[in-house]
């Protein structure tokens, strides 16, 4: 077990991936000699040759499009889009040919093999081209898996499991931690289960639940509510598509309310469906309506990116708000 | 004649076509030691216009050093210049009226300068002050202007193109002598936005210049892993659109191009594809290190081709200035540009109210009841919100 950041756990993620399994390849703008703008990919060509790692011309369009043909001639495609902000040029190729593909041609075809790497999120001063949380678009779309991991322990082992899992996975990095989460992570080659959330920490007053970067928010947000004496339980999704109704249903009978946080604009956003769902679930359980703690419903500001988030002050607002209603 | 097939040579035995069959020649006017080739047609150009267009040179020249500077203090958070393409950028914009709309990428601020953005108008924007026109929303060098028909930059490549061809066919139905020009690099070239743009441009006879920055790299991608085929000026005449090549780092050739790419897209209601070859002699931004995929040798040898050194040698040949002129210039602006920068930097960033604001044309009343909910949440804990602390 070593202590290393995120960029270097999915970096060694990667590695395996190729070691691992000799028709996966590795593509996308800059991600081959450079190592890509954030260096995820470093070193990997220089191990894996120019024709298993490399730069693709500027197209996200084409590097989806060509995953797509790739996976559905037996390849494992590993395609990176530079920010999370930049897929909408390959929306359709995801949407309409990579989420259907199998369905489409009642599986005489599929693009299980492809997995989508890409940066997202806000809270680095990047303005509204390089800080959006884009996942409701997919989590609409029937036949995508969306993954975000929340460290660089799960970045590495869900990853890993995304690139081996038979359909077509996006799996969302939280660019704002890549440097900044350092965890122990084992050295071989391990998987977390998609499709499972984690309690990350029990509580008995009420469930909150985030993913990605916004499990830190939540979590120095149920440290504040402690010193008000107020137990919450924490609640990992870890996966976004297909969620994990189960393990958050079962915390929210327990605990009796919820509050979600997601960095991405309220309307339309992943929180309204987790919320109407559990509504169904837990209806005569809940003691409160459920609290939703996100983005606002405009594009991402910069100057007042601070303002703007949901962060721990916010969520420690509606906390209080939530369990005394 | 919509199908052209029927006035093609025939051949009874298979031959293909590849790169070397489309030969592009580049138009080259201005020499490295500042003097004319022999036989080189000129653009027009008087002493006022080198001296406006020099200028420009000068103020992006200090601009980029200063701010790149100021970005590695930490005043701004962000950086891109243009260093080394100012002949492609500056020489294009010159050759324009002031009523032909500007679709830029990012990097050809020397193009807004031209137009007469004002050294406090740069600053506004890098601070993200209040009296930035874009309201401090967008990452520094996002400039735009509506009244100098700069439309503002948009970060996802590409997208200005096909906008372009949009702009300048609105010219066309309103009667109007004037077009659209449009600015990408070569990297931006290979989205499709780009293909759509040039076909639509085309087949719709839209007056627009579409003007390819092609400086060697994007980001650390080099041209050989970016295009097979003869650069970007190849794909011109594939969709049916006069083209031309030219030396990007020379002033006079740009110039000559542009004018007269100009012209023809007025009289022909018709789009212009110009290839300038160039080079990107900084980062790609403040975020980057080039020395991870070029080498220091690669960078000296451009830094010969010096665009703005050699419109200078041929100012001072055409005695139009002197070497204690253009000191006096550089100078001049340095202080301006510092003074500038510490008014700027001191000027408080919009209020709070800003951040509903354009969303939609009024803020529909759920974003309204968003603005006021979180107003009584920063009231309360104001000292974990500095920028909107006591302005709300
Ligand atoms: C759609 C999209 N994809 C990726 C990016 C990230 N990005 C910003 S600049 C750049 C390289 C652009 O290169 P080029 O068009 O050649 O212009 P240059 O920077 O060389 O002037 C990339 C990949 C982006 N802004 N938009």
């Amino acid at each position: 077990m070593a202590e290393i950041n995120m960029l270097q756990a999915i970096n060694d993620a990667l590695s395996i991936a190729l070691e691992s399994d000799e028709n996966s390849i590795l593509f996308g703008e800059d991600v081959g000699h450079f190592g890509g703008v954030f260096r995820a990919t470093s070193g990997l060509q220089d191990k894996f040759g120019r024709d298993r790692c490399f730069n693709t011309p500027l197209t996200e369009q084409g590097i989806a499009g060509f995953a797509n043909g790739l996976a559905s001639n037996g390849m494992v495609a590993i395609a990176e889009i530079q920010f999370a902000d930049y897929i909408f040029p390959a929306f359709d190729q995801i949407v309409n040919e990579t989420a259907k593909f199998r369905y489409r041609s009642g599986n005489e075809f599929n693009v299980g093999g492809v997995t989508f790497r890409t940066p997202y999120g806000g809270g680095i001063a990047g303005g509204h081209y390089h800080s959006q949380s884009p996942e409701a678009y997919f989590t609409h779309t029937a036949g995508l898996k969306v993954v975000v991991p929340r460290n660089a322990y799960q970045a590495k082992g869900l990853l890993l499991a995304s690139i081996r899992d038979p359909n077509p996975v996006i799996f969302f990095e939280p660019k704002r931690l890549y440097r900044a989460n350092i965890a122990e992570v084992p050295d071989g080659d391990y998987e977390i289960e998609l499709g499972k959330a984690e309690v990350v920490r029990q509580g008995s007053d009420i469930t909150l639940v985030a993913w990605g970067a916004q499990v830190e928010i939540i979590e120095k947000a149920a440290d504040m509510a402690a010193k008000k004496g107020i137990s919450c339980e924490i609640v990992d999704l870890r996966t976004l598509s297909p969620w994990d109704v189960d393990t958050l249903a079962a915390s929210v009978k327990k605990t009796g309310r919820l509050l979600i946080n997601h960095e991405a604009p309220l309307t339309g956003g992943f929180a309204g469906e987790i919320s109407a769902t559990i509504q169904e679930e837990c209806f005569l359980h809940l003691e409160s309506p459920i609290a939703r703690v996100c983005g606002l419903d405009t594009p991402y500001p910069l100057i007042h990116e601070k303002e703007y988030m949901p962060d721990a002050l916010k969520t420690f607002e509606a906390i209080k708000a939530t369990v005394n209603f | 004649m919509s199908n052209a097939t029927s006035d093609n040579e025939t051949v009874h035995r298979v031959s293909f076509l590849d790169r070397e069959s489309v030969n592009i020649p580049i138009l080259k006017i201005l020499q490295a030691d500042g003097t004319v080739y022999d036989n080189a047609v000129m653009p027009v150009i008087d002493e006022a216009l080198a001296h406006r267009i020099y200028d420009t040179c000068v103020f992006t020249r200090v601009l980029d050093e200063r701010m790149l500077g100021a970005q590695r203090q930490g005043r701004i958070s962000f950086y891109m210049t243009c260093t080394g393409e100012e002949a492609s950028i500056i020489g294009s914009t010159a050759s324009l009226d002031d009523g032909d709309v500007i679709l830029a990428q990012y990097r050809e601020h020397a193009a807004i300068r031209y137009r007469g953005f004002t050294t406090e108008q740069f600053m506004n924007q890098l601070f993200s002050n209040e009296k930035d026109l874009g309201k401090g929303r967008q990452m520094p060098i996002h400039y735009g202007s509506a009244e100098l028909n700069y439309q503002t930059i948009s970060s996802p490549l590409a997208t200005q193109i096909p906008q372009a061809t949009g702009v300048g066919y609105s010219f066309k139905m309103q009667g109007k002598r004037n077009i659209a020009i449009c600015y990408f690099g070569e990297g931006a070239a290979s989205e499709g936005d780009f293909h759509a743009g040039l076909n639509m441009a085309a087949v719709l006879k839209s007056p627009t210049i579409f003007f390819c920055r092609n400086n060697g790299y994007a980001i650390s991608t080099p041209t050989s892993e970016q295009y097979c085929g003869n650069g970007i000026a190849s794909r011109g005449p594939g969709y049916g659109i006069h083209t031309i090549r030219v030396d990007g780092n020379d002033m006079l050739a740009v110039l000559a191009a542009t004018q007269q790419a100009r012209a023809y897209a007025v009289e022909n209601h018709s789009p212009v594809l110009i290839e300038a070859m160039t080079y990107r002699l900084g980062a790609h931004s403040s975020s980057d290190d080039p020395s991870g995929y070029r080498s220091k040798d690669e960078e000296a040898k451009w830094q010969q081709h010096d665009p703005v050194k050699r419109f200078k040698l041929w100012m001072i040949n055409k005695g139009w200035l002197t070497e204690s002129q253009d000191a006096e210039m550089y100078e001049r602006y340095r202080k301006e540009i510092l003074a500038e920068l510490k008014v700027a930097e001191k000027l408080p960033m919009s209020m709070l109210d800003t951040i509903i604001e354009d969303v939609y044309d009024t803020p529909p009343p759920r974003l309204k009841q968003q603005l006021k909910d979180l107003k009584k949440h920063l009231k309360k804990y104001p000292d974990s919100y500095p920028n909107s602390k006591g302005r709300l």
